[in-house]
């Protein structure tokens, strides 16, 4: 079961989760592996379990059965701190940045606490994502003072401070304008070329068939269709949970 | 580097800060001032110790006077017991502080922050009500204290409380200014701000605010333990007294918990009209100027004082030391 | 020492204590409960009003209750008011809000304990009508009957809240802003002004309910501490939000204080709640009886 023994043994096994509210399962029995580098795009209409899933995945929530195996470890029970730190980091759907700080420092914050090692300064690091994500410019500037776009992209950079192997973007695209949209999509292939793994939430199919590897389309929380995207797209079980029967 | 150089200055600061005290406890013969300075010391060891949960983590400690009192009561307990030194008094009020900060601090801050504000209190009176069924420190009507002889340089001993509490001061300061200046501080700003987008982002939460609770309730309890000997008695009700917590918070949000600094400031200009206001007036009008005063910040200059002095004053941004 | 019939005693007057402490209570479940307001000036508010009808029944020979009916429409103003304030100043800003809103009603509420020392000193003040000072005997067992003027009132006032919050369209109206704020902005209602209005539902009850607190027993300017636990006890322990869970919470915290009265002495009562409270957050911070 150790890690190196299997190099193609699956980056994240989710293992039959289920994840209940009260009365209502936001995800029934769910399991989906996610191979190491794949971009792995996950739709659903509004309230399938998308959120639920990466929730728990990143640990913000546990589920009531089913194990999550990340690297050959099970990290079902780790709080996400711990998961941060070997390597899984997300985006929010709206977007939380630390209120009180700089764009700077709020990627400082990663770098802190996350445990990478680097001879490089923090701060040169810091930069140096900042500059990958083009936000350079912003780097001293108090979020607040920030454009939704930029958010997104900050969001994004102070995911990357971690140094994820797993990147998780919870719809970092909603609200912005078709330029915008395009340019969040590039930053994240372009990630996905340097060998993180990226798993996506997004509404935008143009988005989503542009980026995705694979696509899996959750519907009031059971998996109704998982493959490439054009087949995904294709299913009519997808077609009819978007369109509505 | 100009952190290295802060840092000079800071503790060059610090050294001056004592020299002078002890300085002042040698020339000056009225013990009058010892008696005044010694509380607005107090005020500051608590402002800065408080605003160590309260400003940097954001969890609004109401039980300031259960730390307090329990400082109080273990430097009383342990005097009474076996005569213990002034300085073994106050390291064990500190580590039992410490200890209660832990046991709060499991048990409640996992929860939003109005109920770990709400279990803050509900601790102080339970202590409290302990506290005065407890015989061997006097019970409700609490226990009088005969000070041991005063050790040299000292000639009397308000004058060393003074100096002990000055030096408190200097120690509770620098460990709210270490932990500013550490990750811990970032770790703590940042779940203040967002706490589960802290979490996913490595930030061990849970450990840092009970590290944060375990050190503000140690400085807490090191703070009040001299008091005993300072009014040379002791009673549940003003050891536990309400009072310590309400000037404690709002002597550091007054000042402004962004930067150490501002609950120094906090406490010595509300420390000081509280002294005079209570020799010129009344304690209640005291006590009324502080609650006003409070809610006034509160709602008109969020960021405190320091916030007044410099508008965009951020974390980190400062030059001071 | 210890009797069948002591014990019996004290159940009794514990369920007299626990509905009264029902109905000081309930305005807080609206407030924290239902609105999320970290109200601790709640027992401030309460104490005031009972100082309100101290004021009416020592000027005018007002019966108490009159006194507390009279001074309802004017602590409805105030609950107005002071949600108003709170929102202005931090909902409505945000960030940063937690820390700030309960420093806010902390520094109300020691505004509001020296006011009234200022104004009334620090001795105890109480009221006087027909029904205070005389007691029904049962056998050994004696029932005070300003307890069973407080315990009517109070259940009727209880009661009362609940029916208005589960029939009327306006508390549903407050139900619901509980629930999905966003949901009821897309009806078309006003989610501020509904808040607002349940605050000031939630404060007028004090109006009553500081008067069961005067008839009851002496008042002082501090007892409002004693209150903050005894409240947010009852409030937590019911579930927040739940009006029939606080008053099943509010019977059981009358109870338990009755008896460790009875068995261990006063000394010791101040710390039950606070006790109780402690255990219902380490153990079940939802609630043991609510959603």
């Amino acid at each position: 079961m150790t890690p190196a023994a299997a190099p193609d043994a699956p980056l994240l096994q989710v293992g039959a989760i289920t994840k209940t509210f009260g009365g209502f399962t936001a995800l029934d029995n769910i399991s989906v592996d996610i191979r190491k580098g794949e971009r792995f795009g996950l739709i659903g209409p509004n309230g399938s379990g998308k959120t639920t899933l990466i929730n728990c995945i990143s640990g913000a929530l546990r589920p009531q059965t089913g194990n999550v195996i990340f690297c050959g470890e099970d990290i079902t029970q780790l709080p996400p701190h711990l998961r941060a730190r070997r390597g899984i980091a997300r985006s929010f759907q709206i977007p939380r940045p630390f209120k009180s700080m700089t764009v700077l420092e709020n990627l400082m914050v990663g770098l802190d606490f996350a445990k990478v090692d680097s001879s490089l300064p923090e701060e040169d690091v810091a930069m140096s994502i900042l500059t990958r994500m083009g936000l350079a410019s912003k780097a001293s500037a108090p979020t607040g003072t920030l454009s939704q776009v930029e958010l997104r992209k900050m969001e994004l950079a102070r995911a990357m401070a971690v140094r994820p192997k797993l990147l998780i973007s919870d719809e970092a695209m909603a609200g912005l304008s078709s330029s915008e949209v395009d340019e969040v999509l590039d930053l994240l292939i372009s990630l996905g070329e340097e060998d993180i793994t990226i798993i996506m939430i997004e509404h935008i199919m143009q988005a989503v068939m542009r980026f995705s590897e694979r696509v899996m389309c959750l519907d009031a929380g059971k998996i109704i269709a998982i493959g490439a995207p054009a087949e995904v797209m294709g299913n009519k079980r997808v077609q009819e949970a978007y369109l509505g029967t | 580097m100009t952190k290295h150089r802060n840092s000079i200055v800071f503790w060059a600061g610090a050294a001056v800060f004592l020299i002078a005290v002890l300085s002042m406890t040698q020339i000056v013969r009225n013990e009058y001032p010892f008696f005044a300075g010694y509380v607005i010391l107090q005020f500051i060891a608590l402002a800065v110790a408080w605003s160590i949960l309260g400003g940097y983590a954001g969890y609004v400690n109401f039980g300031t006077n259960a730390f307090f009192g329990v400082g109080v009561y273990t430097a009383v307990a342990l005097f009474k017991a076996t005569g213990a030194p002034l300085v073994v008094q106050i390291a064990a009020a500190a580590v039992v502080g410490m200890t209660l900060g832990f046991g709060v601090g499991l048990l409640t801050l996992r929860m939003r922050g109005i109920f770990f504000s709400i279990a803050t209190i509900a601790l102080a009176i339970i202590i409290e009500t302990f506290v005065m069924n407890w015989r061997f420190v006097g019970g409700a009507a609490g226990i009088q204290i005969q000070r041991p002889p005063v050790m040299a340089p000292f000639d009397s001993y308000v004058k060393m409380l003074f100096f002990v509490q000055a030096l408190l001061v200097v120690i509770a300061v620098s460990i709210a200014r270490y932990i500013q200046n550490s990750r811990i501080g970032r770790g703590l700003q940042a779940l203040r701000d967002d706490e589960l987008a802290a979490e996913c982002t490595g930030v061990p939460t849970l450990k840092l605010k009970l590290v944060a609770c375990m050190i503000s309730g140690a400085l807490i309890s090191a703070a009040g333990a001299p008091a005993a000997m300072y009014l040379q008695y002791a009673d549940p009700s003003s050891a536990f007294n309400l009072s310590y917590s309400v000037s404690a918070l709002a002597m550091a949000l007054i000042g402004g918990t962004a930067h150490w600094i501002g609950p120094v400031l906090g406490a010595i200009l509300l420390g000081s009209t509280q002294q005079l206001l209570a020799v010129t007036i009344s304690s209640e009008v005291n006590v009324l100027v502080l609650g006003i005063m409070l809610v006034l910040f509160v709602v008109g200059a969020p960021k405190g004082i320091i916030g007044l002095l410099r508008p965009r004053y951020r974390l980190r941004a400062g030059g001071k030391p | 020492m210890f009797s069948m019939d002591l014990l019996l005693g004290a159940v009794v007057l514990g369920v007299l204590l626990g509905c009264f402490y029902a109905a000081v209570s309930v305005g807080l479940s609206v407030s924290f409960g239902l609105l999320d307001v970290p109200h601790v000036a709640h027992p401030a508010f309460l104490v005031l009003a009972s100082y309100g009808v101290y004021q009416l029944n020592e000027s005018y020979d007002i019966d108490p209750l009159l006194a507390g009916l009279a001074i309802t429409p004017l602590f409805f103003l105030f609950g107005l008011l002071a949600y108003r304030v709170y929102y202005e100043t931090f909902e409505r800003r945000g960030s940063d809000a937690g820390v700030r809103g309960i420093a806010f009603f902390f520094g109300i509420a020691f505004i509001i304990e020296v006011l009234i020392i200022l104004q009334f000193g620090v001795d105890q003040r109480s009221v006087s009508a027909t029904y205070i000072g005389k007691s029904w005997r049962f056998g050994e067992f004696r029932i005070p009957i300003r307890q069973l003027v407080a315990f009517a009132v109070a259940l009727a006032l209880t009661v009362l809240l609940a029916v208005y919050l589960s029939k009327t369209f306006m508390g549903r109206a407050i139900r619901a802003v509980a629930q999905d704020e966003e949901a009821l902005r897309l009806m078309g209602a006003n989610p501020v002004r509904i808040k607002q209005f349940a605050f000031g539902i939630a404060t007028a009850v004090l109006g009553i309910a500081g008067a069961l607190l005067i008839i009851v027993a002496p008042v002082e300017p501090t007892l409002d501490r004693a209150y903050i636990g005894r409240t947010f006890c009852v409030v937590v322990m019911a579930g927040l939000g739940s009006i029939s869970g606080t008053l099943i919470a509010a019977i059981i915290l009358g109870v338990a204080e009755s008896i460790v009265l009875t068995l261990f002495g006063a000394s010791w009562a101040p710390a039950i709640s606070f006790a109780m409270l402690l255990g219902v957050l380490a153990v079940r911070p939802q609630g043991l009886l609510g959603r």
